[in-house]
């Protein structure tokens, strides 16, 4: 061991970082040599002399800080609160929705008059589609009329409107409202009006709307439903509904 | 980690190092106030990141969230001063030789203080570790993430600077 590698390592030989092996030979070369031996007591000095230089912490500062730690604890726990309730915020905002689109299904979902109107539209325009106006076809109430019987449970008003202007082209079967119903068909100049009559519960009930262009006409009375569709304007089927009436209930 | 034995765990293992954190941070930023505030930011620091705290040694933990929010804090607050360190990092002992063991005996604390605080950053806390936190060179150069050699050579020079400037702070007062 030699002053060179002594002067190397004499740090690590004071803070006891070398081996066994190399702090017994730097202790041997220390003994015999003065110069190294100074340096290392000048270094044992320092050491000895900054130990001393340790800042203790202000007496508040542990207070401080605890207070400080246990806030944001508590700002952790808070926002943890907080994330909870976004969730269920979250969630109650999910069954909001849910819950309103049932309501606005439920709100918009056609009233039952306008989803039979529907209906009655629908098989209007298919008994023009279809060129199935009639299974009786005629013009002789006298005809039409009969034909209904052993048919459908109830009997239909049929009306010739003729001399009204109102031609009654013939009947026949058709199927709303979950029932066989009675259909009479007139027609008034290039104009074709479906009739339809069948037995319901509702009574005292005057509709009139329009549906792709039909308009239709509904009334109930006396436990039959009538349902008047047809591409006529509003105010002549009125009147072909007037005219019905007045005939029908004499 | 329950949030209450979370809190209840970090006070028992983490607050009583705050000596120690203090001390650190004292001797990094030379201000006390200063030193109070780094100390509070690297406790609220830890607590966050005490869920990866992987138990061991609590107060190497937690000197190593002070030392970084230090570094930050300086360079935040005394980028000038912090930038100058490196090259006088560069800077080579000079070749005079030690003062005798009696002069440092002698010198005052203040004195000593003074060198020490006169050291750059990095030869100062070092020193601070070393001397005054008695951390082994591989607890040194974890904390500090520097290589083991560093922390060897970076010790023996800031050694011999302290003694150098401990000798001319004495020449000037004498």
């Amino acid at each position: 061991m030699d002053c060179e590698l002594t002067h190397e390592l004499i740090n690590a030989y004071a803070d006891r970082e070398l081996g066994l092996i190399r702090s017994m030979e730097i202790e041997g070369h220390l003994r015999d040599c003065p110069a190294c031996s100074e340096r290392y007591a000048g270094l044992q000095a320092l050491r000895g002399a900054i130990g001393v230089l340790y800042h203790k912490p202000p007496i508040h500062l542990q207070k401080r800080v605890t207070k400080a730690v246990r806030n944001a604890s508590r700002g952790e726990k808070k926002s943890d609160l907080i994330s909870w309730r976004m969730i269920g915020i979250a969630v109650s905002a999910v069954v909001i929705v849910i819950l309103s689109w049932g309501v606005v299904r439920l709100v918009s979902r056609p009233a039952e008059s306008e989803l039979l109107a529907r209906e009655v539209v629908a098989s209007h325009v298919r008994s023009l589609m279809a060129n199935h106006l009639a299974d009786v076809p005629s013009s002789d109430q006298h005809t039409v009329k009969p034909w209904f019987n052993g048919k459908i449970d109830f009997s239909p008003p049929v009306e010739d409107l003729a001399s009204e202007g109102f031609a009654l082209v013939g009947g026949r079967l058709d199927y709303l409202d979950n029932r066989p119903v009675a259909a009479l068909v007139y027609q008034r100049r290039q104009h074709y009006i479906n009739f339809f009559a069948w037995p319901s519960e509702a009574d005292d009930v005057k509709k009139e709307l329009s549906q792709q262009g039909y308009n239709v006409i509904h009334w109930a009375r006396a436990g039959m439903s009538y349902w008047i569709v047809s591409d006529l304007n509003k105010s002549e089927l009125r009147g072909f509904v007037e005219l019905l009436q007045s005939r029908t209930w004499r | 980690m329950e949030e209450r034995s979370k809190l209840e765990q970090f006070e028992e293992r983490i607050l009583p190092h705050l000596a120690a954190a203090y001390n650190l941070a004292r001797w990094l930023t030379r201000d006390e106030r200063d030193a109070e505030d780094v100390v509070q930011e690297a406790y609220l620091r830890a607590f966050r990141f005490f869920g990866g705290f992987r138990g061991g040694d609590g107060r190497a933990w937690l000197l190593t969230i002070v030392r970084n929010t230090c570094y930050t804090w300086l360079q935040q607050n005394r980028s000038h001063e912090f930038a100058a360190s490196d090259d006088e990092m560069q800077q080579v002992e000079s070749d005079a030789p030690s003062p005798e063991a009696s002069l440092i005996v002698s010198a005052d604390s203040k004195l000593l203080a003074q060198a020490l605080e006169e050291l750059p950053v990095e030869f100062r806390e070092a020193i601070v570790l070393r001397e005054l936190e008695g951390l082994s060179y591989k607890e040194i150069a974890d904390l500090a993430d520097i290589p083991l050699g560093t922390v060897m050579s970076r010790l023996a020079r800031a050694r011999k600077r302290l003694q150098q400037s401990i000798a001319r702070l004495m020449g000037r007062e004498v």
